[in-house]
C-alpha cells in the first residue's frame, strides 16, 4: 500500500515541474547575479569586470533614479488603488441587482492586456485628438492641450492613473469577498449599541477586513515593483527619464543598450527586492496566519 | 428588547426597528451607490470609447467629436484587421496559451500530488524553493533566459516562448493545488491504495477528477496570463510569423500611428477570447481571475 514513503513514480512526478522551474526560472535568476559582473553585449566574447557594473549603476546615479521612481509609483498606486479598492469592494458587496450588474461592468478591463490598455489610453489623453483634452475644452475648462503624457511633472501619475483604472476593480473583488465573510451579527450587535453607519464601517467592516487590506497591500506593491509593459507603451520610460522605473530601466540596457552586465545589476536588484519586500510582508503582517485564515474559510 | 434576547421576541420587536435599520442602510447606501455609478462611468466609458472608435471612418475620427458615437459607422476597421495578418497572430497566441496552460496544469498537479502524499524533507525543500519563487519576478530572470533559449536554437519560434512561460506560472499554480489536493480526504487514498492503485491511477482516477473546480480556475488564470504575456514575446521573438497577439498590436501601432480607428479594432480583436469568455462564463473568469488571492 502507498504511505507517505517516495517511490520511483512519485519521483518522476515532481521532475517535469523541477526541471522547467529549475532550468528557466531559478537558475536564471543565480546566473543573472553572474552576468552582474560581465562586460558583455551578449554576442562577443564577455570580459570579467567584478563590481565594476555596480559601481558604475550606484555613481552615475541612473539606477538610483529609477530606484527612486518605482518606489514613487509604488506609493502613487496604493494610495490612488486600496482606498477606492476598499470603497467599491463593500458597495459591491451589496446584495442588490444593480450592483451585481455594475460589478460586471467594472470587471471588463481586467480582461485586456496591459499593451492594449496602454494604446488605448494613449489614444483618450491625445493633446489633438484625444477623449479627455476634447471634453475639457468642450465644458470650458483649459484650452484642451495639455500633453498629459508628455510633462515629465504629469507622467508618473497618469501611469498611475492608468494602472488604477485597471487594476481598482481586481481590488475591490477581493473587498468584496472579504465584507461578505463578515458575519451579520456583529453589525446587528453594533446597531442595538445605536451605532450609525460611520460608526459600523470604522469598527467593523476596517478591521474586520484587516487581512485584505494586507493582501491587497501586498498584490499591488509586488505587482508595481515588477511594472514594465503598460510603461514600455505609453512612455517608454519617458519624457526624458521621467518614468524610467526599475524594469524599464534594466530593459534599456540590456536589450537595446546591449550593456548585458548593466541590466542584470538591476535584474538582481529587482528580484532581490521583490524577495526583500516579502519578507518584509511575512515578518511584520502575520501573512501566514491570513493565509491560514482563508484556508479556514 | 433585552440585549439578544431570543428568536421569538426578536420577532416581536422587529416592525419598529426593521424600519429604523432599513432608513440607516438606505441613507448609507445612497454615498456608496453614487460611487459606485462614478466608477461605473469612469469604468465603462473608455471602453466605449474604444469600441466607438473602432468603427468610425479615419474621416470621422479626425473631425467628429470623439465622445459622441460614431456619424458615419463602418465595419472596414475590422476587415482590415483581418487582411493585416491578425488571424495568424491569433492563432500564435492560441497555440502558446494553450501549451503552456495545458503543461503548467499537469506539472502543477503532479508535483502537488506528491508534496501532498509525502513526508520526505527534499520534497518539502522542493516546495519552500517554489514558494520562494512566488517572489521572484519575470523580470529579473529575463536576461539570462534570453541568452539560455538563444544557446538551445529556440530563439524566435513559440517552443521558446512557452518553456519559461511554464516555468514562471509553475509556483501559484502549484501553491493553489496543493491547498485544494490537501483537502481530499486520507481515506480515498487509503482505499485506493488497498485496491493497489499505484501513484499515477491515483492521481488520474481520484485527485485530478476530485480537484477538477481548482483545476479550472488555475487554468484560466495561467491562460489570461500567457494570453496577455508581453515581456517574453517581446525579447524572445522578432519575426512576423512567430508574432503573438500583444506584441502584434504594439508593432501594428507603431506602423499606423495616425490610423487610430484600426489600431482600436484590432485592440478589440485582440482581447475577443476573453470577451466572449466573460459573456458566456463570467462567473468562472472571475473565480479563476482570482484564483489564490481570495474566494
Amino acid at each position: 500500500m502507498l504511505g507517505s514513503r517516495m517511490n520511483w513514480q512519485r519521483w518522476v512526478m515532481m521532475l517535469p515541474a523541477i526541471i522547467f522551474f529549475g532550468a528557466f526560472a531559478l537558475v536564471p535568476m543565480l546566473v543573472a547575479v553572474y552576468y552582474s559582473g560581465l562586460r558583455w553585449d551578449g554576442v562577443s566574447k564577455a570580459t570579467w569586470v567584478g563590481l565594476f557594473n555596480w559601481t558604475h549603476a550606484f555613481a552615475s546615479g541612473q539606477a538610483v533614479h529609477s530606484l527612486w521612481l518605482t518606489v514613487e509609483l509604488m506609493v502613487l498606486c496604493w494610495l490612488l488603488q486600496n482606498p477606492l479598492s476598499l470603497v467599491l469592494g463593500v458597495f459591491m458587496a451589496g446584495k442588490q441587482r444593480h450592483r451585481t450588474v455594475y460589478g460586471v461592468v467594472y470587471f471588463i478591463p481586467l480582461l485586456f492586456s496591459a499593451v492594449a490598455i496602454g494604446i488605448t489610453w494613449s489614444y483618450i489623453l491625445d493633446p489633438e485628438f484625444g477623449l479627455i483634452d476634447s471634453l475639457l475644452k468642450a465644458v470650458g475648462i483649459g484650452n484642451g492641450t495639455e500633453n498629459w503624457l508628455g510633462n515629465p511633472h504629469l507622467a508618473m501619475f497618469v501611469v498611475a492613473c492608468i494602472i488604477a483604472w485597471q487594476f481598482i476593480p481586481f481590488n475591490s473583488l477581493l473587498y468584496q469577498s472579504g465584507v461578505r465573510q463578515i458575519p451579520a451579527s456583529l453589525y446587528e450587535a453594533a446597531m442595538l449599541d445605536g451605532a450609525g453607519p460611520l460608526q459600523s464601517f470604522f469598527h467593523i467592516t476596517l478591521p474586520q477586513l484587516k487581512y485584505t487590506i494586507i493582501t491587497t497591500t501586498v498584490l499591488i506593491l509586488t505587482g508595481t515593483l515588477t511594472y514594465f509593459d503598460l510603461i514600455y507603451v505609453v512612455t517608454n520610460g519617458g519624457p526624458g527619464d521621467a518614468t524610467e522605473v526599475l524594469a524599464m530601466h534594466m530593459y534599456k540596457e540590456a536589450f537595446t543598450n546591449l550593456n548585458i552586465g548593466a541590466g542584470s545589476v538591476i535584474a538582481v536588484i529587482l528580484a532581490a527586492a521583490g524577495l526583500l519586500l516579502s519578507i518584509l510582508i511575512l515578518k511584520f503582517t502575520g501573512f501566514n496566519r491570513m493565509e491560514s485564515q482563508m484556508e479556514g474559510s | 428588547m433585552t440585549t439578544m434576547g431570543s428568536q421569538n421576541s426578536g420577532v416581536q420587536q422587529m416592525p419598529p426597528r426593521h424600519r429604523a435599520r432599513k432608513r440607516r442602510i438606505t441613507g448609507h447606501g445612497i454615498a456608496f451607490t453614487t460611487f459606485g455609478t462614478i466608477w461605473l462611468i469612469i469604468a465603462a466609458y473608455p471602453l466605449l470609447y474604444m469600441l466607438m472608435t473602432s468603427f468610425r471612418t479615419q474621416n470621422g475620427y479626425l473631425t467628429g467629436k470623439p465622445w459622441l458615437p460614431p456619424a458615419n459607422p463602418t465595419l472596414s476597421n475590422y476587415a482590415q484587421v483581418l487582411q493585416s495578418g491578425f488571424f495568424h497572430y491569433f492563432l500564435n497566441s492560441a497555440i502558446v496559451s494553450v501549451c503552456s496552460v495545458v503543461l503548467i496544469v499537469l506539472f502543477a498537479l503532479l508535483l502537488a500530488y506528491v508534496i501532498v502524499r509525502s513526508q520526505s524533507r527534499t520534497v518539502r525543500t522542493v516546495f519552500n524553493v517554489f514558494l520562494v519563487g512566488l517572489a521572484l519576478p519575470i523580470q529579473a530572470a529575463i536576461i539570462p533566459v534570453y541568452i539560455l533559449i538563444n544557446k538551445l536554437g529556440l530563439y524566435d519560434t513559440l517552443i521558446g516562448m512557452i518553456l519559461p512561460m511554464v516555468a514562471f506560472g509553475l509556483p501559484l499554480s502549484l501553491l493553489i493545488l496543493v491547498n485544494f489536493v490537501r483537502d481530499i480526504p486520507n481515506e480515498l487514498y487509503e482505499s485506493m491504495g488497498l485496491e493497489g492503485a499505484t501513484d499515477f491511477q491515483i492521481v488520474r482516477y481520484l485527485v485530478a477528477p476530485l480537484s477538477a473546480p481548482a483545476l479550472v480556475s488555475v487554468g484560466i488564470y495561467e491562460f489570461i496570463q500567457s494570453w496577455n504575456n508581453f515581456l517574453f514575446p517581446l525579447v524572445l521573438t522578432q519575426s512576423r510569423s512567430v508574432q503573438v497577439l500583444p506584441l502584434a498590436i504594439v508593432q501594428f501601432q507603431g506602423e499606423h500611428t495616425i490610423d487610430v480607428p484600426v489600431t482600436m479594432a484590432v485592440v478589440l480583436f485582440s482581447a475577443l477570447p476573453l470577451i466572449l469568455a466573460y459573456i458566456f462564463a463570467g462567473k468562472y473568469l472571475r473565480r479563476g481571475m482570482l484564483a489564490g488571492f481570495g474566494k
